[in-house]
């Protein structure tokens, strides 16, 4: 009730209409993730459940704040659409390729056998075949949303059942276009041609043409992402106005769903490619990480229009009905992949989380109930009961991995299930390393790495920098190290080391900061200008420093000394000494930090310290401190 | 045509050396005589192998010339032996690219000759503590040669050290000589070498 309470001038301005409308259902929205989520994920249910269980309790069912929900969940849709782009930014073509068994085998049995084990199923329940098909063919369909942002939760997104589970739902979303053209054909004659006309803007030319818009379309997004991206996102990255980086994705990924559209083909599917034709691109991670709140905000609201949706009203006056039909439809698909899994020879284990992961209805559901009933394949309140079966499988999703997780699992974990592997398809590069500045500094180190055979990725601001570098062969993308979610993007929670090699002081400070708070177990080696800023570094969490004027310098004196006339072995252990003297100051000072009498004491004892040294060094009386190989000793010996 | 010879030098520090850097200043004037300065060339002691073995098989004669450091040869020599002397290259299967040439030690002590022997108070003789080398120079296939070893150096006046590198010089010169037959070498040390013969080859 004080959720009620709280969210009342909201609720008035919805009431009121005008423009505080969309704030008001904004301010509704957002609180209600705000409240239902962390509450979710601190009893252990996941995000999902978090969102649907806030959208039963604003919808129609709880305190009904939001009206009707239909279009809203249109615009969320937009959100599974940004989902496939940054699943198609992390998959290159060959990975795709290496799935392609998975895909057309897997997935393509799945569609085909579940939706006629359901047809079959409707028909016993006294339907007519055509929409016993139909219905078929919707519940087939797996809800992608739920499921990728499931895995990536339970960090599964890049485990064998996970990957398994994506190939699934990658065929669903190629097949959705078929099925989308196929429907019309289940119609009654009268009815069908009209509301399939309305799918595409090019449905009225001849076949022919058609085909020739499609395969155009698709042409232009791969041939756009090869050669136009690029300079587009070169122009705007040395712009170095963030927003418009910003704005320059979404355009990206808005256009190409529009265009999708337009051809009546899938703006999911249309997204994905262009994703798999940018993964290459240096761009990648500053994409990934400026799309992903957008992704996440929009998937948030689809779930919660999801939870909104569901009719309890025919819950209520059907319940065992309507359960009964719900544990049917996540039996059916869940028997028959676990069947395909056994004929694949999966291990039970990665089969029973696959099986029960992709048990749900999808969004597609939705979608294609809606061409239905404009089709009149089936009516009104068959098209309500199915909605809600889909809605409340999805709900049920998190609840049946939660079983999975910690009854079913455990179970194959002990029994003889466990010796028995998979041969894996690699996955995606994880990098040991990654380099933040890759200028002449950050370029010895990192190409000291890799002739070590040691794998990096970079991260450098300059857009010059990345496209030079980039035509040499080197892993160099663009973006800003400071921000999580690009460091997120370049797999900083899978990384060992982290190497800061920028040459702007204040900005290795931040980048340092970023790392230690959101990754706190990754090793951070940084440069540092000076004495004072390893100090500062140190105090950010970075585990060792190299000063810059050490570097550099130490060996300009060594060359200086040789030029002198020194051997170069005595200039080579006269830079050591000097060296070694210079970090021991270091860490005194660093030890005597926040004390000014003590540094004031260190820094005076260490220069004298230092006075003696460099005249021992010299040619002079005091030979105590590099008496190395010295023979004056032996001869005054020897003549005495 | 002279017989090539690399005389490997190993001083940590030439700038105090009184000895060493005379005589490799005599030794440079030779013909035939490549003179490679060890610690100037791998001040970080990163020895470059192949450069090394490259040297090694242009050269007939080698001579390790350096101070004696706790009867041995300073570190960066014994380096040296570690990393160019490999397996399959100096020794062992195929490691035949050393036969047949030859081997010797030219070393400055500060002890006078008489505390090399059993009853001085290093208690061996030169001859026992060279032994490693020999050896080495044994298991590669190499002649080792009679050794050039001045004693005393202390004790040495800068003149008596100008006509210990002159003597020096004369020995190097001798080798060089194609004629001379390395096989032959019947004496115990080296020294004096050089002068002996001077009239017979007929400079």
């Amino acid at each position: 009730m004080t959720l009620a309470l709280a969210i009342e001038p909201g609720a008035a301005a919805v009431a009121a209409g005008g423009p505080a409308d969309a704030l008001g259902y904004a301010l509704v929205y957002l609180l209600a993730a705000v409240v239902a989520v962390p509450l979710a994920k601190r009893i252990g249910m996941g995000s999902v459940l978090g969102y649907l269980a806030a959208g039963v309790v604003i919808g129609p069912a709880g305190v009904d704040l939001v009206g009707d929900t239909s279009e809203v969940m249109h615009f969320a849709e937009f959100g599974v659409v940004m989902m496939l782009f940054l699943i198609g930014l992390e998959l290159r073509p060959r990975a795709l390729w290496e799935m392609r068994s998975d895909v057309l085998g897997l997935g393509g049995l799945q569609v085909g056998l579940t939706a006629a084990a359901i047809a079959g199923l409707s028909m016993a329940v006294g339907l007519t075949p055509l929409p016993a098909v139909a219905i078929g063919l919707t519940l087939a369909l797996s809800s992608t949303a739920i499921v990728l942002q499931t895995l990536s939760e339970r960090g599964l997104s890049d485990s064998p059942p996970g990957r398994r589970a994506f190939s699934v739902l990658l065929f669903q979303d190629i097949a959705v276009i078929p099925i989308l053209a196929a429907l019309p054909l289940l119609a009654a004659p009268d009815a069908g041609a009209e509301a399939g006309a309305s799918a595409s803007h090019i449905a009225d030319l001849p076949a022919g043409l058609q085909a020739a818009a499609i395969l155009g379309t698709i042409l232009a997004i791969v041939l756009g992402g090869r050669l136009l991206a690029r300079p587009l996102f070169r122009a705007v990255a040395s712009t170095h106005l963030r927003e418009l980086f910003s704005a320059t994705a979404l355009l990206v990924v808005v256009g190409i769903s529009l265009l999708m559209g337009f051809v009546g083909l899938s703006a999911a599917l249309g997204t994905f490619l262009a994703g798999v034709v940018l993964a290459e691109s240096e761009y990648r991670h500053e994409l990934e990480s400026d799309l992903e709140p957008f992704k996440g905000l929009l998937l948030g609201l689809f779930f919660i229009t999801v939870g909104a949706s569901i009719d309890f009203g025919l819950v209520f006056e059907r319940p065992a009905f309507v359960c009964g039909l719900v544990l049917a439809l996540v039996g059916v698909k869940g028997g028959i992949l676990f069947g395909l899994t056994r004929l694949w020879k999966i291990p039970k284990a990665t089969g029973t989380t696959l099986a029960l992961i992709l048990s749900q209805g999808g969004e597609f559901g939705f979608v294609l109930v809606a061409t239905s009933r404009t089709l009149d394949i089936y009516d009104e309140p068959t098209g309500m009961l199915v909605t809600a079966v889909v809605a409340l499988s999805m709900a049920a999703t998190p609840l049946l991995l939660l079983l999975d997780e910690h009854v079913l699992q455990p179970r194959f974990a002990k029994g003889s299930d466990a010796p028995e592997r998979e041969d894996d398809m690699p996955a995606d590069r994880k990098p040991p390393v990654i380099i933040a500045g890759f200028g002449r500094y950050g370029q010895a180190a990192g190409r000291m790495l890799v002739a070590n055979g040691i794998d990096i990725t970079v991260l450098d601001l300059d857009p010059g920098t990345v496209d030079l570098l980039r035509e040499h062969g080197m892993p160099v993308y663009y973006g800003d190290a400071t921000r999580p979610a690009l460091l997120h993007a370049a797999g900083c929670a899978d990384a060992k080391l982290f190497v800061i090699a920028t040459d702007s002081t204040t900005h290795s400070i931040r980048i340092a900061g970023a790392v230690r708070q959101h990754h706190p177990h990754v090793k951070i080696v940084s440069r540092a200008y000076d004495v004072r800023q390893a100090h500062i570094l140190r105090g950010e969490g970075v585990d060792e420093t190299v000063c810059d004027v050490n570097g550099g310098g130490l060996a300009l004196g060594r060359a200086s000394l040789i030029a002198l006339g020194y051997d170069p072995y005595r200039a080579e252990r006269a830079m050591k000494r000097f060296e070694r003297h210079e970090g021991e100051t270091q860490r005194m000072l660093f030890e005597a930090l926040g004390d000014p009498t003590r540094t004031l004491q260190v820094a005076r004892q260490r220069t004298a310290d230092l006075g003696r040294l460099l005249e021992a060094d010299s040619e002079s009386e005091d030979t105590t401190r590099d008496s190395a190989w010295s023979t004056s000793a032996a001869i005054e010996a020897a003549r005495d | 045509m002279p017989r090539p010879i690399l005389l490997l030098l190993a001083h940590p520090a030439l700038h105090r050396s009184r000895v060493n850097r005379v005589l490799v200043d005599a030794a440079r004037g030779v013909d035939g005589v490549r003179v490679c300065d060890l610690y100037r060339t791998y001040p970080d002691f990163q020895i470059d192998v192949a450069e090394q073995q490259a040297l090694l098989a242009e050269h007939e004669l080698i001579v390790f010339q350096h101070p004696f450091f706790w009867y041995s040869s300073p570190s960066i020599l014994k380096e040296w032996q570690d990393l160019v002397l490999q397996f399959g290259f100096a020794y062992g299967p195929g490691g035949d690219a050393l036969h047949g040439k030859s081997l010797m030690s030219a070393i400055s002590t500060g002890g006078a000759e008489e505390a090399y022997c059993s009853k001085g108070h290093n208690q061996f003789t030169m001859e026992k503590f060279l032994r490693p080398f020999e050896q080495t120079a044994g298991l590669c296939g190499m002649r080792y040669l009679p050794p050039f070893i001045l004693h005393g150096t202390h004790r040495l006046s800068d003149i008596e050290i100008a006509g210990e590198a002159q003597d020096y010089r004369q020995i190097l010169e001798q080798l060089a000589n194609p004629r001379t037959d390395l096989g032959n070498l019947r004496r115990e040390r080296m020294n004096g070498f050089g002068a002996g013969l001077a009239g017979e080859v007929g400079r």
